[in-house]
């Protein structure tokens, strides 16, 4: 059995843990609230658009549509693109999400497609690497950029369109985490390329003609690539708000665990002092009768 | 007129204004326009410039750098690439 002192330091290091647990908790508590609110505000661009884009969509139709929209008529290049976190200690954040993109990587695969990758964030990069380490063309780290906003998604929609454009892939994949609550987040397969055209389709316009300044195509151009961008960065802030509700409630269990650690320790190590001083007792008292 | 304009105008961050108007001016790429309630379908890129809103005799403008401006029966959508209110 260890001895009192080992058990002292024990006890003391568990509580330190603790302690830091706790703080990384509350932490967490007070992030996730801004950066739900974060999501929350980015919402009504990312749904206007959508809905612009379907009223567009809607107008433009075969030849004439941008690639964009339309696609490439194949379907044998994927991109995939993986954003998760960029820290650690939150539970099975992004282990869930890169469970989601493997799953759908390796049916590609099977499928006979061709498969490429761009990693979002530095904690993406590593279980990815070791199973498709040829596969990934480009790899995001966003742990320095201090808040999330359409220059930081920008770059990498400008990649994503680089390489679609130079015709080295036909569909285009984000996986990312969708915040549905705290206690639940839901890791999504979303098509970026082709545009996914939302359900419901053009508003009723009532019999008219839209009218467009400049042309429809002048103004698709525009926006399609836009639309990427936001997407993107609504699927970050969503991300970045289900990595601290998980990052909590990782932290919240770490510091359950430790409390019970701490009292069974603590039981263990009061036996211990109590059995000691018997046995001294003992000791002394049979010294005393033997006199 | 007693028909109100539906108006939101959106910036990536937030929305920065949703209700009901009575007209609202914008910069249009071509040209400033202004839009009332049942104005027809419509579309267009934004300049850099000032949106104005115009309610009773309030008046609220924003400064707005690119985007677009949709119009539809439902109302008028500004999605602004930056938007806020001036001054």
């Amino acid at each position: 059995m260890a001895s009192l002192k080992e058990m002292r330091n024990r006890i003391s290091s568990v509580k330190a843990t603790q302690k830091i647990t706790k703080a990384m908790q509350m932490v967490a508590a007070a992030k996730l609230r801004r950066s739900q609110d974060a999501a929350q505000n980015a919402r009504p661009y990312a749904e206007r658009m959508a809905s612009v884009i379907a009223n567009l969509a809607s107008g433009v139709s075969g030849d004439g549509a941008p690639r964009l929209l339309a696609g490439t008529g194949s379907d044998q290049r994927h991109l995939v693109i993986v954003a998760a976190a960029d820290r650690g200690l939150a539970g099975g954040f992004t282990t869930s999400i890169v469970r989601a993109a493997r799953e759908r990587i390796s049916k590609l695969i099977n499928e006979g497609k061709d498969v490429k990758i761009i990693t979002i964030g530095k904690k993406t990069v590593a279980p990815l690497k070791r199973l498709y380490g040829e596969r990934i063309v480009a790899s995001y780290d966003l742990s320095a950029e201090r808040s999330l906003t359409l220059s930081v998604a920008q770059p990498i929609a400008e990649k994503i369109i680089e390489i679609y454009e130079a015709g080295q892939t036909d569909v285009v994949t984000l996986f990312y985490s969708r915040f549905k609550s705290v206690v639940t987040q839901i890791p999504t397969g979303q098509q970026l390329i082709p545009a996914e055209v939302a359900g419901g389709g053009a508003a009723d316009l009532g019999g008219a003609a839209y009218e467009y300044e400049p042309s429809e195509e002048g103004i698709l151009e525009t926006l399609l690539p836009r639309n990427i961008t936001v997407q993107i960065l609504s699927a970050l802030l969503e991300n970045m708000a289900g990595f601290y509700a998980s990052q909590m409630s990782a932290m919240d269990n770490a510091t359950r665990n430790a409390g019970d650690m701490i009292s069974a320790l603590t039981v263990q190590y009061n036996r211990t002092r109590q059995a000691q001083i018997t046995k001294e007792l003992i000791e002394i008292i049979s010294g005393a009768e033997a006199l | 007129m007693a028909d109100k304009l539906h108006f939101s105008l959106v910036a990536p961050e937030r929305e920065v204004f949703a209700g009901e108007v009575d007209r609202v001016d914008a910069p249009g790429a071509e040209g400033d326009f202004g839009v009332l309630a049942g104005h027809a379908p419509f579309m267009t890129a934004l300049r850099e410039g000032k949106v104005t809103v115009v309610n009773g005799a309030s008046t609220r403008t924003f400064e707005v750098q690119g985007g677009f401006a949709d119009v539809t029966p439902a109302g008028l959508t500004i999605l602004a690439e930056h938007a806020v209110e001036a001054g």
